[in-house]
């Protein structure tokens, strides 16, 4: 064994010294010290909805990357650990967890769809740090006082709201070309099922003349849609309803184009009008009745559009749903922080947090509130309008009237025993 | 169960001719992967687990072919060649090495592929979903046969396939090389003692069979939607197939691609809920009560 310390491993030795000690250090300091506040973000960076994911982190970028640009929070810049959970639920919650535990992240944004919003749930249920469900709409991860986390809070839409904006459009549809007959066809998991069931609730509702005449359940990234399309056509109806979106809403409209679906019954697609379908579908549909999910034209305002371009300006890519959906729990949450001083503690962001207003090119007065009951938005942007080819790719949207949604999903969470 | 709505389709005839050519598409498609694992199977006595991303392969070789020459046709004749010649270059370079190991060391090489193609293409084309659209060609409006819809593209498709499979099956059957591959098959060793290049005819084999993975991805490629991972679902289908068909028989996996299709098109009408329940039922059957599968060689 060579016991001399030798002339090179000296130089090596301080070489080693001098790395960590410029690069080393910093970093394991922010970790430790707070010249951070690290943001864990699970959500599904792989896979035919990948989409969901870098559209979602596109619409945190549009808020933080100003915030750290213009100092940080008190001094402390935000930085956020994205990971994907490829979709899968048990994914997700171990993901969630190394976000926490491994990685250091005080606050978790779950940009999960419902696949896997309802897995990190858990996780934060017995962590406690703060977290906003950004993409899942399923109505019972907030609405269910059973599931309720007193640190989760939510900013997708929820699908109860637009079941009932929804449903009270397409009746109106419905009594104008005397449309009886529907037939559904949604993917088969939570978000789902529950979307088209609450959808047609409200439909038959407004319009007691409405029957569902045939249901169809398509697996969630299910290849092909062939049996289904045909089902559908097999059924003879007046009009369909679909939940599909992303790239198995786009697999479903190339199919569903070779049999001239959608000349031959009445469509309401909720999802069809955001932009990652609309660039994806090479012969997209005319005269579909589409929810206003983003659009640069829902509010046609100068405070949208300014966002549209910042945020193409950032990720060049169009924003999606997802990305306004994010970019609200961001904008909470730098809110939030900059009133608790920085304080990461998941009661005390939770407390600033229950029931704040925030300005929004997206609120239907210009404000959204994160409502306090039950952790939840409400007051944004609902409604549908047409689809077409050309940019702004969806016209004569009419907006939904929140009060009456406020009042009729009371009555509906008396009905579930949720209220 | 939604038996009512079986037995109503039955007695249309416009439900009996959608749904029948919905099966066939289903099943044509998938006897087209199928085909190429049973061939590989049946010659060099491997499990290509790896065969769902020459299909994916052969989606996104499509879809950039198109993109360049705007030639549907051209895009996915050059898809099948791009796949077979990435089959044969595997062949030689990876699965060679392990002909005769155990199959869990296959397995590993094939999954180690798996995940290493999955990544390129998110390298390359990006992690999200990609969409062809309809060729020109095919933009045409649904044919209407006894009130059935058939949509152009999906008859192409299914003529396609069953060319292919009947191209196949003389190929095989009526040819020299197919008469060295049956005899290589049975036994490489004396084959190769006739001063007959074997392994030429293993990498042709393999080449032949990832081609034919290239063809379905291009077939998918207008009408699926393009992800990194698309290869997975489809692989455990053709899988059924060639469990149900018998490993190794190309008659079998034609026949077993119909009966799934088939069970895929109406059972999406009386047993909506129950459909892959109906075909892991019906592969467990056959490994029951004939495990070498409908047209499958007896072991030993």
């Amino acid at each position: 064994m060579n016991k001399t310390f030798s002339r090179r491993r000296l130089i090596k030795a301080a070489g080693a010294s001098a790395a960590v000690a410029t690069a080393g250090f910093p970093a394991i300091l922010k970790a430790q010290g707070g010249g951070t506040i690290k943001i864990g973000v699970p959500t599904i960076l792989s896979g035919r909805v990948a989409l969901l994911g870098t559209s979602s982190v596109g619409g945190l970028k549009t808020v933080f990357d100003k915030v750290n640009a213009a100092g940080g929070i008190g001094g402390k810049k935000i930085e956020t650990v994205v990971r994907d959970s490829k979709g899968q639920p048990q994914e997700a919650a171990k993901v969630t967890r190394d976000l926490i535990n491994n990685d250091g992240c005080q606050i978790i944004i779950d940009a999960e769809a419902s696949s896997g919003a309802f897995a990190v749930h858990e996780v934060i249920r017995e962590v406690g740090v703060l977290c906003i469900h950004t993409n899942s709409e399923t109505t019972s991860l907030t609405a269910d006082p059973k599931l309720h986390v007193p640190t989760a809070f939510r900013t997708a839409r929820q699908g109860i709201h637009d079941a009932i904006g929804g449903g009270e459009y397409a009746a109106r549809i419905a009594k104008a070309k005397n449309l009886k007959k529907w037939v559904t066809c949604s993917p088969d998991y939570a978000y789902g099922r529950s979307n088209t069931a609450e959808f047609m609730e409200y439909a038959k509702h407004f319009d007691g003349s409405i029957q569902v005449v045939e249901e169809s359940w398509p697996k969630l990234f299910q290849p092909d849609y062939t049996e289904v399309v045909t089902k559908v056509l097999n059924a003879k109806a007046d009009a369909m309803y679909s939940a599909l979106w992303g790239g198995d809403l786009v697999s479903f409209i190339d199919q569903g184009n070779l049999y001239g679906l959608f000349d031959k019954l009445t469509c309401f697609m909720v999802n069809l009008g955001d932009y990652g379908v609309v660039d994806e579908v090479k012969q997209f549909p005319e005269g579909v009745h589409s929810g206003g999910r983003y659009n640069r034209t829902v509010p046609a305002t100068p405070e949208n559009e300014a966002w549209y371009q910042d945020y193409v300006k950032i990720n060049k890519s169009k924003p999606t749903n997802w990305s306004w959906e994010n970019a609200v729990a961001a904008q909470m949450l730098v809110e939030a922080l900059t009133k608790t001083a920085g304080d990461t503690n998941g009661k005390k962001l939770a407390e600033v947090i229950k029931g704040m207003t925030i300005k929004s090119p997206w609120g239907a007065d210009g404000t959204l509130t994160m409502r306090a009951e039950d952790n939840t938005l409400i007051n944004y942007i609902i409604g549908y309008g047409l689809s077409q080819p050309k940019e702004p790719f969806i016209s004569a949207f009419q907006s939904s009237n929140w009060q009456a949604i406020l009042e009729l999903e009371k009555q509906w969470k008396k009905k579930q025993g949720y209220a | 169960m939604e038996i009512d709505a079986l037995a109503r389709c039955f007695g249309t005839a416009s439900c009996l001719v959608t749904q029948l050519t919905s099966g066939l598409i289903i099943g044509m498609l998938l006897f087209l992967i199928a085909s190429g694992v049973t061939l590989i199977f049946g010659v060099l006595n491997i499990i290509n687990f790896a065969h769902g991303s020459l299909y994916m392969a052969g989606a996104y070789a499509a879809w950039t072919l198109y993109q360049v020459t705007g030639s549907y046709f051209l895009s996915a004749a050059g898809a099948a060649a791009v796949v077979g010649i990435l089959g044969v270059l595997f062949e030689r370079l990876l699965m060679s090495r392990v002909y005769g190991s155990n199959v869990l060391m296959q397995l590993l090489v094939c999954y180690a592929v798996v995940l290493i193609c999955d990544d390129l293409v998110k390298i390359l084309w990006g992690p999200s979903y990609l969409s062809m659209g309809m060729p020109k060609e095919f933009r045409l409006p649904p044919y209407r046969i006894f009130g059935g819809v058939v949509p152009p593209f999906y008859l192409f498709m299914i003529v396609t396939a069953m060319a292919i499979g009947i191209v196949l099956w003389l190929v095989i059957t009526r040819t020299r090389f197919g008469k060295i591959v049956r005899a290589a098959a049975i036994n490489g060793p004396m084959v190769s003692a006739l001063g007959i290049r074997v392994n030429l005819y293993y990498a042709a084999v393999f080449g032949l069979g990832s081609a034919l993975a290239g063809v379905a991805g291009a077939l998918a490629a207008p009408v699926r939607s393009l992800t990194p991972g698309m290869g997975f679902s489809i692989l455990i289908e053709s899988f059924i197939v060639t469990v149900i068909g018998g490993m190794g028989s190309i008659g079998g996996a034609f026949l077993a691609s119909i009966i799934l299709g088939m069970t895929r098109a109406f059972g999406s009408v009386g047993f909506p809920l129950f459909v892959d329940g109906v075909m892991f039922l019906m592969m467990a059957l056959v490994l029951i009560f004939k495990p070498s599968g409908l047209f499958g060689r007896a072991q030993g």
